[in-house]
């Protein structure tokens, strides 16, 4: 593992850089509010944090357009809040709000939004790769020439249907870019202890599609990657995998007591903490003062605080309309 | 009534000119499934698409259940009408955690925002010496599942129009089709088309008796009744034809006209679909009632390979003819 800050500062535009560095800081300000939302019983369920692994969701989809899709895991809050579902939106699906992004129905595991294309929040590992496929062909079939993301974690490469899946967007020529968020965890199993092989970029390079590994503690690294994964899927027609490796600073979930790794191994990942080393480096490169992380911060905070009143002021959906969207209501489109 | 000139036509060939309908009519619709195309179908249903529509949109998959079912669903949801073929019922197991987990789920989960214009089509059922992994009826499995519709055409009028409805549905329709009806042959008017998708049938009328059938059990029923009415009970024949949600009202009416029921349900007979019709006429129509619901299901054990045992393990005509008779109070040996 190297460090960005440690690597030679390529040219970043301040712009870029900052807006890099505030989508990063806006995923971790949000999910700490939701640990203490968490632990207020505002939230409940299974919820699952994202700290540690922001560069993943702000690289990649940095790289996308907004006429792509993304499908994504249980671990979305900030794929989704980068994507461009509002905070008060996605808070308000959290405390099951009418004015939710999926109207409280899914929670935290299931945020959707059509408007982003945003097509989940699935909650089966691996279960969301057979979609992307999907949508992709749908793409593929209709001349359009769109990406689909797809996400998903090291866990899932264990499954049956991200095999299926591999070998069928790359039989099919499908266009999805398979971005997969390796953060060395099957839940508390480590990969070493599942798989048989660790170099999951490998895996997929065996069903012929270009697939590489990235530095996912390196927002830089990971945009870079995805601009060129996401170039050879729009234009090339074809899927494309990253392995974006990174790590999760907390507990799977708010049920897991965390026993299956020790305080030092997190904290030498703590080293590589995606956001401080993006400051450090914009800060080297003479970019990026104090006074912005201040104003960067102030206005975080403003947001989340702002997305904390909408949620709470949003109405709980009648009784009388608990089965509802069991069936699509109106003609598809 | 039709004008148009009845023909000769198979329960597989009905099938197949529905398939072909949609194809013609909408350029979003297309089959995909394991051995769709050069093969034609493990049952024939799709011979001579693949060279009328082409590869594309006859799409032969791996045996990738999980990933093709799936990617229904996500073609669904990105505009197209998929029509996947998964060759059998048992097969679907492979892909249950698509049918059940996502495309039953995810129009709730995103508060109403996505529909899935989805049609999965599957061959159910036992007779065919197969054995106990290639004989399974789980329609009554798959019932259980809020957010699917569930259609059993048992007849050819159906086969040829539940097709279009279907795909018009903007929810997963699953359709399935009993492996002894594909050679079904019979009459059906030249211009047959749509049917709807949201009624039961009744196939004979009759004052005595309900008997209520779906899919491969329709000609059990039919047959059961024939030998009734030689000994003068005139059993009804009500066809289910849609399995979720189930038409209570042509249920009841029916039991109300006849105060009798018996289900023939090829399933299991613990948690069928034939002890959910018999719970619902229990609760909506009990006073209704002269005798206890009567079942005749499948016997609780994987299907044997052995054709004695076989049809030993099945609903048949004089297993039904029995329990009328015992209801009624017939003497079964007359």
């Amino acid at each position: 593992m190297s460090t960005a800050a440690g690597k030679p500062t390529a040219a970043i535009d301040r712009e870029h850089g900052l807006e890099l560095l505030r989508q990063m800081l806006r995923v971790r300000r949000f999910e700490e509010k939701c640990v203490e939302l968490y632990s207020a019983t505002k939230i409940r369920g299974f919820m699952h944090l994202y700290i540690g692994e922001e560069a993943v969701a702000v690289g990649a989809v940095h790289a996308l357009r907004p006429e792509d899709a993304i499908v994504a895991t249980y671990r979305e809050h900030g794929h989704a809040l980068v994507r461009g579902v509002s905070a008060g939106s996605i808070m308000a699906e959290m405390y099951g709000k009418m004015e939710g992004c999926a109207r409280g129905r899914g929670g935290s595991m299931h945020l959707f939004d059509a408007a982003t294309r945003f097509y989940g929040g699935n909650a089966i590992v691996g279960g969301g790769l057979p979609l992307a496929v999907g949508l992709a062909l749908a793409d593929k079939l209709q001349g359009r020439r769109r990406v689909t993301a797809c996400f998903f974690g090291d866990g899932a490469v264990a499954e049956g249907e991200f095999h299926e899946c591999m070998n069928l967007a790359a039989l099919w020529t499908l266009p999805v870019l398979f971005l997969c968020e390796n953060n060395r965890y099957a839940m508390g199993t480590a990969i070493e202890r599942y798989e048989s092989e660790t170099d999951l970029a490998l895996k997929a390079a065996s069903y012929e599609m270009t697939a590489w590994s990235v530095d996912g503690m390196d927002v830089l690294a990971v945009e870079e990657a995805a601009r060129r994964a996401a170039g050879e899927v729009r234009d090339g027609g074809r899927p494309c995998f990253l392995e974006l490796r990174t790590y999760r600073f907390r507990a799977h979930s708010m049920y897991d007591p965390d026993l299956y790794r020790s305080k030092e191994e997190i904290e030498r990942w703590k080293e590589h903490d995606p956001i401080p080393a993006l400051s450090a480096r914009l800060q080297a490169a003479g970019l990026l003062n104090d006074a912005d992380i201040e104003q960067l911060e102030q206005a975080i905070s403003t947001e989340i605080e702002d997305a904390i009143a909408f949620a709470e002021a949003g109405t709980l959906e009648p009784v009388d309309e608990l089965t509802r969207f069991v069936y699509f209501e109106g003609a598809a489109p | 009534m039709s004008v148009a000139p009845a023909k000769t036509i198979t329960y597989r060939e009905a099938m197949r000119e529905a398939i072909r309908e949609a194809l013609l009519a909408d350029e979003r619709v297309f089959l995909m499934g394991e051995d769709v195309g050069a093969y034609g179908g493990c049952f024939g249903v799709s011979r001579g698409l693949l060279d009328e529509f082409g590869p594309e949109r006859i799409r032969d998959t791996p045996l990738s259940e999980s990933a093709f079912v799936g990617a229904g669903i996500g073609a669904a949801m990105g505009g197209m009408r998929p029509i996947v073929e998964v060759m059998t019922v048992n097969f679907c197991l492979l892909a249950l955690d698509q049918i059940m987990n996502n495309a039953a789920t995810i129009t709730h989960m995103s508060g109403g925002q996505f529909a899935i214009p989805l049609v999965i089509r599957m061959t159910t059922g036992a007779g065919r010496q197969v054995a106990a992994q290639h004989s399974h009826s789980l329609e009554g499995w798959l019932a259980h599942i809020p957010g699917l519709k569930l259609l059993a055409p048992a007849t050819l009028a159906d086969a040829r129009g539940m097709l279009a409805p279907a795909l018009a549905d903007p929810n997963p329709v699953l359709i399935f089709e009993h492996g002894s009806l594909y050679n079904l042959e019979g009459e059906l008017a030249a211009d047959a088309g749509a049917v709807d998708i949201e009624r039961a049938a009744i196939r004979r009328p009759g004052g005595d008796v309900t008997l209520i059938a779906y899919g491969g059990t329709l000609p059990t029923a039919l047959s059961a009744a024939e030998e009734l009415a030689t000994g003068g009970v005139e059993a009804e024949v009500l066809d289910l034809r849609v399995l979720r949600p189930l038409d209570d009202r042509a249920i009841v009416e029916s039991v109300m006209r006849t105060h009798r029921a018996v289900v023939v349900d090829e399933g299991w007979r613990s948690g069928s679909l034939a002890a959910e019709v018999s719970a619902r006429i229990m609760e909506q129509a009990f006073y209704e009632l002269d005798a206890p619901v009567a079942r005749v299901c499948s016997a609780e054990v994987p299907m044997p390979y052995p054709r004695h045992l076989e049809q030993a393990a099945l609903p048949q005509p004089g297993k039904v003819v029995d329990e009328v008779r015992r209801m009624i109070g017939v003497p079964a040996d007359e």
